[in-house]
């Protein structure tokens, strides 16, 4: 059972309908108490950071959040913003982030002819190994929309990157806290994998 | 490096896909969600509905179709029509839609692209810019499906629906729609070279060859795609397809 945060930040029945499809069970919840009790949290998000983070906080679900990802240790997953807000800081806001994978979420560079938003389907290249890509079917890519991206300070912790103007994180993994840029629940059958690999964690 | 968008643009009309040519006379095309399944199959990138006669009719969003379309899909999602307020989109997104276009309801109500951005950000905003040539060829800007006339240079229009914050334009040649004659490239290269934010041409289509000169000549940053994708070919029947990922790449790569 997967557990979608619930913060009012972001496109949860996407991520259900796709669990769903592949034969995952989830429920999207914004409950402390249901969260305490999740076997394994995704944390969606789209949005801007420092709203998201405050909403976090007045959902009450930063004591039970924290407890999850860093003494329980169960398996979470960022999606998009809520990759964003497993880093300390992020050039979009003044809040500081969860904080709890060594890494920072920074500006795209204006100019020189890259469009921001960095939006639409693009190639990802596994950098580390990690069990969430393992065994990627050929020719994977995913759907991206955001104006920020990550960068994580030490490069074991980067599974995945992509290429927009810059090379970024698209994937990056400390132990059970994984996060990933993209959008999986709409990326087709990429995304699925994907998904399916965090289901079997 | 971003693949260039191609997106099967959809039309709902009374809760069926049709299409039009020249946003009037209509062909039946099918059921939206069998032919979102194909189009799922067929791992399009991205899918635009638009409904034809909510902003005509002053009609509301077809809600419960567009929650079954959503099921039906894992890619990303747009809808236009009738959208009106932050509390229409709102909606839209919660069903599962990442984007939403607004056409008429901007041009009554520019500050509304104000609204949804801030509301949900740009990437989510659409500017749907429907554009007509009069007798002079001069090209202006039309509302409610292409009836009402606003003397609005498009141009200007797509600078201020970017100032204004959206993410997006989607920017139609009322005279090209469903006549495979090629998209306008003189229209699309004008706005293409006046904002930064991506503009997806719409209207004529009709071969690889007019999306490689849209995308290359003409600078649009995706195209969408209406009787290529659901037509055998010009004056032949319906059928549901959408170009091998092989061709496209040959095409824009």
């Amino acid at each position: 059972m997967i557990t979608i945060v619930d913060y009012g930040m972001g496109n949860l029945g996407s991520i259900r309908n796709m669990l769903r499809r592949i034969g995952v069970d989830a429920i999207i919840s914004g409950d402390p108490l249901a969260i305490a009790d999740a076997e394994k949290l995704i944390l969606p998000g789209v949005g801007a950071f420092d709203k998201a983070m405050a909403r976090l906080s007045d959902c009450g679900l930063r004591g039970v959040l924290d407890r999850k990802a860093l003494t329980d240790k169960v398996p979470i997953l960022g999606i998009c913003l809520g990759m964003q807000l497993l880093t300390r800081s992020s050039e979009e806001g003044v809040l500081p982030g969860l904080g709890w994978i060594e890494a920072a979420t920074v500006r795209f560079p204006r100019g020189n002819g890259i469009k921001v938003p960095h939006m639409g389907w693009n190639a990802v290249t596994a950098v580390t190994e990690s069990p969430l890509v393992a065994d990627a079917p050929d020719g994977s890519r995913f759907y991206f929309v955001h104006s920020y991206y990550v960068l994580a300070d030490d490069r074991r912790h980067a599974i995945l990157n992509a290429s927009h103007g810059v090379t970024f994180d698209a994937g990056i993994q400390a132990d059970n806290i994984m996060g990933v840029q993209f959008h999986p629940e709409k990326s087709h059958r990429f995304g699925k994998h994907l998904l399916g690999n965090f289901a079997s964690l | 490096m971003l693949r260039t968008r191609v997106i099967p643009a959809l039309l709902l009309r009374n809760e069926s896909l049709v299409k039009t040519r020249r946003f009037g006379r209509f062909t039946y095309v099918g059921d939206p969600c069998n032919t979102v399944r194909i189009f799922n199959e067929l791992e399009v990138d991205e899918l635009c509905f638009l409904d034809i006669m909510a902003s005509r009719a002053g009609t509301r969003p077809a809600f419960e179709l567009l929650a079954d379309i959503a099921d039906e899909c894992f890619m990303p999602l747009a809808y236009g029509g009738g959208v009106r307020s932050a509390e229409d989109a709102e909606r839209i997104f919660k069903i599962g839609f990442e984007k939403v276009a607004v056409s008429s309801a901007i041009l009554e109500k520019p500050e509304l692209v104000t609204q949804l951005a801030e509301s949900f950000g740009s990437q989510a905003v659409i500017a749907s810019i429907d554009v007509k040539r009069g007798v002079t060829r001069r090209p202006t800007v039309r509302g409610s499906g292409g009836r009402r006339r606003t003397g609005r240079d498009p141009v200007e229009w797509a600078k201020e629906v970017e100032d204004r914050g959206a993410g997006e334009i989607l920017l139609t040649a009322i005279d090209r729609e469903g006549t495979w004659t090629g998209f306008d490239l003189e229209l699309v290269s004008s706005v293409a070279g006046a904002v930064s934010v991506p503009v997806i041409a719409h209207g004529g289509a009709a071969s690889l060859a007019d999306i490689q000169s849209v995308v290359r000549k003409a600078g649009a940053s995706a195209v969408a795609l209406g009787s290529m994708v659901v037509f055998q070919k010009k004056d032949m029947g319906v059928l549901v397809n959408f170009p091998a990922p092989a061709e496209l790449e040959m095409t824009l790569g």
